[in-house]
């Protein structure tokens, strides 16, 4: 741990989960569709018609019908009984979920204990969001720290990075590098917010500052469109329309001690706890071809590279330099569809589906050659890890 | 300077005693009596122990300046005036965090490590917000 940990915390030691030992619901657990909506701005339907269209898409991917659907977690819709009514959905596992992003992992950890448990075989999980159409504003309202102007998630990520940079020596281009390559990738992605926008790091350095250190181009989109996974147990998977994805390891450590404040030490305790992820899932790190990063800000690209042991804390800025998570140039992919940065802003939802879709080879010009697995890792609160793989 | 019209603080049963005082210009903080350690927000019980057993004590009003941000977009209509404006992340003497702003000196001179002292310069009707500057000018 940094040595300017602060004195005046409960610093327990966080106990990594289970390590060592094998996950007991390690690839039991399967993707059996995917549906994602077009993404922008649709004044015309809400966050219950675009939820419907992706569950639609999910539901053709699987080869299902709303009737074979037992279960049902939905998020960021304002309800699950009305969506559960719009599809013509009666299951026997239902809820709707918290909406910060740090709920994309939760929910499908959710799902997989509910399949493993037999409280329900096969899960729709549907995400829905019209926060563009509806002008939703991230910061603002009655808070904590309203009194002094502190507000808005952005500006607790720009606290962090101003902080790390000093710490670290890092250095706000080092961000420069996540910022193209993500919108690289978006390039390569017809179906994305930013595609045909390409950006230079030099773009970057010179975007308008919206919250000092953090630029316009550290920032996540704000745009509309919804996401749906189905989920099952890999043996039913099997038998389904697509190759099944198999959730191979998962691992989460909380963390709420922060006092309402920017945390102080960058996640590193919990997100180190969720390396354990890799023992969970029997993959080890230069297994995984390619990384999905809840990029809600560029900083969290770095926080959860030195997080997971990618590089030392504070080497997030050398570890992204020339590359490194560029498609074709880099050894890790990173957001291959353009992230929440420059493809659509679907609170890890979308990205999850993005590293599904690496490994079933359906991601044409962005493909990563002979994907095998891929790791999702959150940086919040709720530090998150999770592996994915192909059926052998 | 328009501390009069920043958002109103949310007062509730257990910061009422803390906003009372910094409206006679002292800090004041709760302190677990089982290990001495402080903490905020107020709360109804210690984060250490998870009992209700703390005492509000008198803080230093010293800390250092632990991150700083400047905000180009407005958020709130009564802060319209001050943009941009810098919200300071102050590690107190005594442990916590408190976001604040700066006061008798700019953005442009805070620096990460400096030492910073409180002073209640103003705030909207019936309140006084803490605000933080440099050290050396607080005898």
């Amino acid at each position: 741990m940094p040595a300017d940990l602060a004195p005046g915390r409960d610093q327990t030691g966080l106990q990594a989960p289970g390590i060592q030992a094998p996950w007991a619901m390690r690839d039991t657990v399967a993707f059996a569709g995917i549906g994602t909506t077009r993404y922008g701005n649709f004044p015309e339907t809400d966050s219950y018609g675009l939820g419907c269209e992706a569950l639609n898409a999910a539901l053709d991917d699987a080869g299902l019908k709303p009737g074979d659907i037992d279960g049902l977690i939905v998020n960021r819709m304002p309800s699950y009984e009305r969506f559960a009514e719009i599809m013509g959905i009666n299951p026997q596992y239902c809820l709707l979920t918290e909406a910060p992003g740090r709920f994309s992992g939760v929910s499908l950890a959710l799902a997989a204990q509910a399949i493993a448990t037999g409280a329900a075989k096969t899960i729709a999980l549907v995400y829905g969001n019209n926060g563009r159409s509806v002008r939703m504003m991230y910061g603002g309202g009655d808070s904590q720290w309203s009194p002094w102007g502190m507000t808005s998630p952005g500006a607790i990520h720009a606290m962090m990075w101003q902080r790390h940079m000093h710490q670290y020596g890092t250095t706000h281009a080092d961000l420069g590098w996540v910022a193209e390559a993500f919108r690289h990738h978006a390039c390569l992605n017809p179906d994305a917010v930013m595609h045909g926008r390409p950006i230079t790091r030099q773009d970057h350095a010179a975007a308008r500052p919206i919250c000092e250190p953090l630029k316009l181009l550290d920032y996540c989109l704000i745009n509309d469109g919804a996401v749906a996974w189905i989920l099952t147990s890999a043996e039913r998977a099997r038998d389904m329309k697509r190759p099944p994805v198999l959730l191979s390891g998962y691992a989460r450590q909380d963390a709420f001690h922060y006092g309402s404040a920017p945390a102080d030490d960058f996640w590193q305790p919990t997100l180190g706890a969720c390396q354990s992820v890799y023992d969970r899932a029997g993959i080890g790190r230069e297994d995984i071809q390619g990384l999905g990063i809840y990029d809600n800000f560029s900083p969290t690209v770095l926080f959860s590279l030195e997080g997971l042991g990618f590089c030392k804390p504070g080497e997030g800025g050398d570890f992204v330099r020339d590359g490194a998570l560029q498609l074709g140039t880099g050894r890790w992919p990173t957001n291959t569809s353009g992230g929440h940065l420059s493809d659509s802003y679907m609170q890890g939802w979308g990205i999850i589906a993005e590293c599904v879709r690496q490994l079933r080879d359906d991601c044409g010009d962005r493909q990563i050659p002979n994907a095998q697995a891929m790791q999702y890792i959150c940086a919040t609160n709720i530090a998150q890890s999770l592996i994915l793989r192909r059926d052998a | 300077m328009s501390l009069a019209t920043r958002p109103v603080p949310v007062v509730d049963n257990w910061n009422r005693p803390f906003w009372q005082a910094c409206g006679e210009g002292r800090l004041i903080l709760q302190r677990c009596t089982a290990t001495g350690r402080c903490f905020f927000p107020p709360a109804p019980v210690s984060p250490f122990t998870g009992r209700p057993q703390w005492e509000w004590t008198e803080a230093s009003g010293q800390g250092e300046l632990w991150s700083f941000v400047v905000f180009h977009q407005n958020y709130f209509a009564g802060m319209k005036d001050e943009m941009p404006y810098p919200v300071v992340m102050v590690k107190l003497d005594e442990g916590p965090f408190l976001l604040t702003n700066l006061d008798g000196m700019t953005a442009a001179e805070a620096r990460i490590g400096m030492r910073l002292a409180v002073r209640f310069p103003g705030g909207p009707e019936g309140f006084r917000l803490p605000q933080f500057g440099p050290a050396e000018a607080v005898a």
